[in-house]
């Protein structure tokens, strides 16, 4: 029997391994999530990001817990480095969120981001889309721990939930771009620790600037939990649904946003990988010399190379 | 990347994705740990479970990773009792992954593992170079239909 029919049967091996074909950008992934994407948008898709060690893993771990009683069935995608040096990578997020051995209804998938710099691996919006065919109707996609600027997880979740620590920097951090902007929700963690109180002022003094000044940026709340104990979680679980409801919707302005943001991020797949191809290499050595002794500018050279680039052809690996 | 990618034999970019797994009452963790940044550093992707892991939990775990390996150790002498239960549900939940293991294990005691199915017991002294090229040879490859 193949993997499709597999999938349908609840087959969880099928389900494994169809997640290993995407991720590897092999040709029979591709075949999948298009044979598979008719059937997908039951999910609300959730991003948590916060820096290493905010207890990323810990909260989802609780999530799962409040999400099961209410009867959801939670697919997590959880996302660790791939070794700039090695290729290699350490995926350890498993430590922290519980085998549910009797429980069919959660699956845990962890992901290296191969060379992906954003915070997700380059098959990740893949991966929901195969964990949304497969009936998980709440999917948590967990960021490699971030700093500043990995702000993908927003292009392909519904909401996204940023994860604070007290002890990480005075309020001027929270007026700082990035980050901070593409949240939905900020929750701190480990609320017990000296700091929290404040930390919890600030963003909601940083939430309020924002509704001052009339910017588009939104006004995200600010939920204190503890993963650990597990204080909070039912609340934050409460806000996500909350503001999750609408934008599940297939003519809301987020899944619009998450179609327009899958469609570039393919697109511009593409492009990379027919400029890193030996057609694209050979094309731009061919004008190396000119541009350096300055008898073509880089800019009319791009435009040389751009009109020969081959981009719609060859389905090489991909998502 | 400055080395190759730990892949499998049919798909040249395809990192062997490999389960470190400590079954059972046994906190001895170091020689898990050191092994898991080997292989991270020979290029293979590495889940790590953390201590304590019931066969039940270790086969959930490699269901749901699909990883190529698993790899199980052990330092508390109860490889006899916990390794066939380890077999048994992988068997039931149809995981297919090549499985070694290490630590310490007695001599006597390995034709015995071996028979559940261990393709290899690697103990104290066996050199990274050993269970890398080990991996890279035995990974099975895969062949699955749509």
């Amino acid at each position: 029997m193949g993997l499709l029919d597999r999938l349908a049967q609840g087959d969880i091996s099928a389900l494994a391994r169809l997640a290993s074909y995407i991720e590897n950008g092999d040709p029979l992934g591709n075949d999948a999530i298009n044979q598979l994407y008719p059937a997908t948008g039951n999910a609300l898709v959730v991003g948590i990001t916060g820096p290493p060690g905010a207890g990323k893993s810990t909260l989802i771990d609780g999530m799962i817990e409040t999400w099961r009683t209410l009867e959801h069935r939670v697919g997590v995608i959880a996302i660790d480095p791939t070794s700039p040096v090695s290729g290699g990578a350490t995926l350890g997020d498993r430590i922290r969120i519980r085998e549910r051995t009797d429980d069919p209804e959660v699956f845990v998938r962890s992901m290296a981001s191969r060379g992906r710099r954003g915070g997700l691996a380059p098959a990740t919006a893949g991966m929901v889309h195969l964990l949304d065919a497969a009936g998980f109707d709440r999917i948590l996609v967990e960021t490699v721990g971030v700093g500043q600027e990995e702000v993908d997880v927003a292009s392909l979740a519904h909401l996204t939930i940023l994860l604070q620590v007290p002890g990480a920097g005075d309020g001027v951090q929270a007026l700082k771009a990035g980050l901070l902007e593409i949240a939905d929700l900020y929750a701190v963690n480990k609320a017990d620790l000296p700091g929290a109180e404040m930390l919890v002022r600030e963003l909601n003094s940083i939430a309020m600037l924002g509704l001052d000044s009339g910017s588009k940026a939104r006004s995200p709340h600010v939920v204190k939990v503890s993963a650990m104990t597990g204080d909070g979680v039912e609340k934050l679980v409460t806000e996500i649904e909350k503001l999750g409801s609408e934008r599940r919707d297939a003519r809301s302005p987020s899944c619009v946003r998450i179609a327009r943001a899958e469609i570039t991020a393919l697109v511009t797949d593409r492009v990379r990988r027919s400029i890193d191809s030996d057609c694209g290499q050979k094309q731009i050595e061919s004008l190396v010399v000119d541009v350096a002794e300055r008898r073509l500018s880089p800019r009319d050279a791009s435009e040389i190379v751009l009109s020969k680039l081959s981009v719609s052809t060859s389905p090489g690996p991909d998502r | 990347m400055t080395e190759e990618v730990a892949s499998r034999p049919e798909s040249p970019n395809r990192p062997i994705r490999v389960l470190i797994a400590k079954p059972g009452l046994d906190g001895h963790d170091r020689g898990a740990k050191v092994l898991v940044r080997a292989l991270r550093d020979a290029g293979f992707e590495v889940v790590y479970t953390g201590l304590f892991q019931t066969p039940e939990s270790i086969a959930n775990a490699a269901l749901q990773e699909d990883v190529d390996v698993i790899g199980l150790s052990i330092l508390s002498g109860a490889h006899l009792a916990i390794f066939p239960r380890i077999m048994d549900e992988l068997n039931r939940r149809g995981v297919s992954a090549l499985v070694i293991a290490g630590g310490t294990i007695p001599d006597e005691d390995i034709d015995h593992i071996k028979a559940l199915g261990v393709a290899a017991i690697f103990g104290p002294g066996t050199s990274f170079a050993e269970i890398t090229t080990f991996l890279r040879e035995q990974t099975p490859a895969r062949t699955d239909v749509l």
